[in-house]
């Protein structure tokens, strides 16, 4: 093994080498995740056919389902990041972790509202105590516990080391708490199967959907990438370099 | 160590007997946040008693969160706390002792007094049993969580109020398991499966918590 094939992984942990990159890649992200939702929505809003059982409500399920699955994913991703940043003192890690946070939690925020505004009209009422209602809404309390521990030091560096620690006990919680919930109460649909011969999603579904999962986590990278330069200006706000970047 | 370390589980127990009244604080909160509940609904004894497990258990919780705000507060005022991390004993050690005696002077209390508040929730005096065992196993794990969430907020000047924010989503579970097996054994059925996850949620507590409780002390210390 050659020990410096993984030396371009040093890079990142350089400021202004990530504020370029980031600089450089949002602009592709933004763009596609355009072109690929307007794809996606046109797919799933015209010519989807309506759900034989659902009607045309099913439809929220291009918002939902996408939106679910970024507010679980963003939390792995504040995890890792948290922990790369504990374990190897790389304080963009930390800046990773912070930028990501209210994005994921604007996702589980977007899966409550979209979930419930279906409910009403499939379950008859807006809100029920179900398990992924209720593991969904616990995930966005350990956001806002996150985003607020953060910002309660007045020293970021502190900050970012103690909601660390906290998104770590969150995640070891979080399987715990959703099997709890999925035991104590479960009225929400199971999981659908996507592929294969015994696929429980017609084609002309599935293909939107599958765009718009695409484009929204296109969207999550765009968002991520902005926030992560914004982040790192205030951070290094009196390092030299930044004055040459914004001239 | 065992000697170092039963040291300070007798510095930790002295201090709490110096301070009685101090003591009586979360009790005091238990019984009374117990009692608002057939105020706000209705003192019918059908109602109380289909309710009990539940209003026990959250008062429970909620009164072993606020004993816990205090539980590095003055340590980490007078410096001792300084003092431990600096020593030569593994501070894992050290605040899984700090996280015990605490259990013993404000969870122990509580447990104790859970029958009274069964008794005045009119929850059948035959499942008793069930609800002191579940309370115990239950709030040992809330002492852990409820250290962590002290020991990330001991520096901050607003701690209070953030403290329970951090903590109460992670407790969701213990509340879950808890008010189940108290419920399942009032109505006469095998409260045993609940219990066992509780127990295991404090293996697994006992296990892992003082690690992330030392490494949030450390990041308080060093801000």
């Amino acid at each position: 093994m050659d020990k410096h094939s993984w030396a371009w992984i040093h890079r990142f942990a350089s400021p202004p080498y990530l504020y370029r990159v980031a600089g450089l890649l949002t602009p592709w992200f933004a763009w596609s995740s355009l072109l690929l939702m307007a794809i996606g929505l046109y797919g799933g809003l015209w010519t989807s056919p309506p759900d034989y059982q659902q009607g045309d409500g099913f439809r929220i399920i291009y918002i939902h389902v996408p939106s679910a699955y970024l507010s679980m994913m963003c939390y792995g991703l504040v995890a890792a990041a948290s922990a790369i940043g504990l374990i190897w003192r790389l304080k963009l890690a930390h800046a990773v972790a912070t930028a990501a946070a209210p994005i994921g939690a604007s996702f589980t925020f977007l899966a409550l509202v979209t979930g419930s505004l279906w409910g009403k009209p499939m379950w008859g009422t807006y809100w029920v105590w179900d398990a992924r209602l209720t593991s969904e809404l616990i995930l966005l309390f350990l956001y806002f516990g996150f985003i607020a521990l953060g910002r309660a030091y007045e020293d970021f560096r502190s900050g970012d080391r103690a909601a660390a620690v906290l998104a770590l006990v969150g995640v070891v919680n979080l399987p715990i708490i959703h099997y709890s919930v999925v035991w104590w109460s479960s009225l929400h649909q199971g999981s659908t199967r996507f592929f294969g011969t015994d696929a429980e999603i017609a084609t002309s579904m599935l293909i939107p959907l599958l765009l718009m999962l695409v484009g929204f986590t296109c969207l999550f990278a765009a968002c991520l990438l902005k926030r992560i330069q914004v982040e790192i200006l205030e951070r290094e706000r009196n390092a030299a370099w930044i004055a040459e970047v914004l001239t | 160590m065992s000697r170092a370390l039963s040291a300070i589980v007798g510095r930790d127990l002295r201090l709490a007997y110096r301070h009685r009244g101090e003591l009586a604080t979360p009790v005091i909160f238990f019984v009374m946040v117990a009692s608002l509940f057939p105020l706000g609904l209705s003192p019918r004894p059908e109602l109380l008693s289909s309710i009990a497990a539940g209003v026990v258990w959250v008062a429970a919780l909620l009164a072993g969160l606020i004993g816990q705000q205090t539980l590095f507060k003055s340590d980490f005022e007078d410096g001792s706390l300084e003092q431990l991390l600096l020593g030569p004993l593994p501070l894992e050690a050290v605040v899984l002792m700090r996280v015990t005696t605490h259990w013993l002077t404000t969870g122990l209390p509580i447990v104790i007094l859970s029958p009274l508040m069964g008794l005045l929730m009119a929850y059948p005096s035959e499942a008793m049993g069930t609800l002191i065992l579940s309370l115990t196993l239950g709030t040992a794990v809330l002492s852990l969580l409820g250290a962590v969430g002290a020991a990330l907020t001991v520096g901050l000047r607003q701690g209070g109020m953030l403290m329970p924010v951090l903590t109460l989503p992670l407790a969701v579970p213990v509340l879950i398991f808890g008010a189940q097996a108290a419920a399942q054994a009032a109505h006469g059925e095998d409260p045993a499966g609940a219990l066992y996850l509780l127990a295991a949620m404090l293996v697994l507590g006992i296990t892992l918590a003082p690690f992330a409780i030392a490494a949030a002390l450390r990041v308080s210390l060093e801000s």
